[in-house]
């Protein structure tokens, strides 16, 4: 595996299990808080387990039954669409389109919810506090897995995925200990923007070469090998700033003609 | 019943997320990269033919996606 991938590898995981674990903090700490600790950390607890199992079926049934070729059409074409979902919402927010999501009101909401929820006892713990932190951090993580075992199997270097997601765990973690408060200063647009444009990189690399997959058997070549991933990151990055700035325009253009209309 | 619709229910946000055009974007230049292919086409001016696909129709699909916020 050349040293742009596992650069890439590392950077992408690392930054998306942090922005997802920073979610599933919050979640956490509003049950934490409220509910009482032994069911938040014991929720925490089952899903991360739960995750652990996932990740070894999934990663196993795909590195075992897809081969080479199709493995890279299959991933790429997930990691495309799952950037592409990721980029449009960081260009959306970024172009004042879309509210930018705010870790202090989803404490809040998290935090009233389970104030007004009832108290019921399952196994000697707070059921309510337990489910959404398992549900929270489940959610948050699988994300996270799925990047991990995507782009690790396709760059072939699962450990550094998995290491890169564990180091973005272990550090939210000790920064939320030490704050105990939702990181609500974590710029997460602008790192979720960063992700988006690398999985849409690393994937449209991914995908168009796998279509070889599809007729014949065999990867197609990107002009330039390798450094083709520089020109697509630079395309996405172009296409996307024209569209923070071309949207609201378009949004302003389409409302003026409505109102003319009306 | 429920369990199976609550799997699809995920898997449709886990991957298709917000927008589905942006899949059915992706989906469609693979399509026709594919037609290219099997046209005899060069794999480069296939390859590259179907990013500017991708990206063509990602542009339109937020196009639309901002278009339709108004109405």
């Amino acid at each position: 595996m050349s040293d742009h991938t596992v650069w890439g590898l590392s950077v992408v995981t690392f930054i998306a299990a942090f922005v997802e674990f920073v979610e599933a903090l919050t979640i956490v700490l509003a049950m934490g808080l409220t509910r009482g600790w032994r069911s938040a950390l014991a929720g925490t607890a089952a899903a991360i387990v739960a995750l652990t199992a996932f990740t070894a079926v999934v990663g196993y049934a795909m590195a075992t039954w897809l081969p080479r070729s199709a493995l890279q059409l299959v991933v790429g074409v997930l990691l495309l669409i799952f950037g592409l979902q990721w980029l449009r919402k960081a260009i959306l927010r970024s172009a004042g389109l879309k509210p930018l999501h705010d870790e202090n009101d989803e404490f809040r909401e998290q935090s009233a919810a389970a104030r007004a929820a009832e108290r019921q006892n399952r196994l000697g713990l707070d059921w309510f506090g337990f489910v959404v932190s398992f549900k929270g951090v489940f959610l948050e993580g699988v994300e996270v897995v799925f990047i991990v075992i995507t782009f690790g199997l396709n760059a072939g270097n699962v450990p550094v995925a998995a290491g890169a997601a564990i180091a973005a765990g272990i550090v939210v973690v000790i920064i939320g200990a030490v704050a105990s408060r939702p990181l609500s200063a974590v710029p997460e647009n602008t790192l979720k923007y960063a992700v988006g444009l690398l999985l849409a990189t690393y994937g449209m690399f991914w995908a168009t070469e796998g279509l070889g997959a599809l007729d014949g058997g065999s990867s197609l070549a990107w002009p330039g090998g390798d450094w083709a991933l520089l020109i697509i990151l630079g395309a996405w990055i172009a296409v996307s700033r024209v569209l923070v700035i071309g949207l609201p325009r378009i949004r302003m253009t389409h409302r003026l003609q409505s109102e003319n209309i009306s | 019943m429920s369990l199976l619709r609550g799997v699809y229910r995920f898997l449709y946000d886990f991957i298709v997320g917000d927008d589905w055009k942006v899949a059915a974007g992706v989906v469609l230049s693979l399509v026709v990269g594919l037609m290219l292919l099997r046209a005899g086409l060069p794999s480069s001016g296939v390859i590259v033919t179907t990013a500017a696909f991708v990206v063509a129709l990602f542009v339109v699909a937020l196009v639309l996606d901002v278009r339709r916020r108004d109405d």
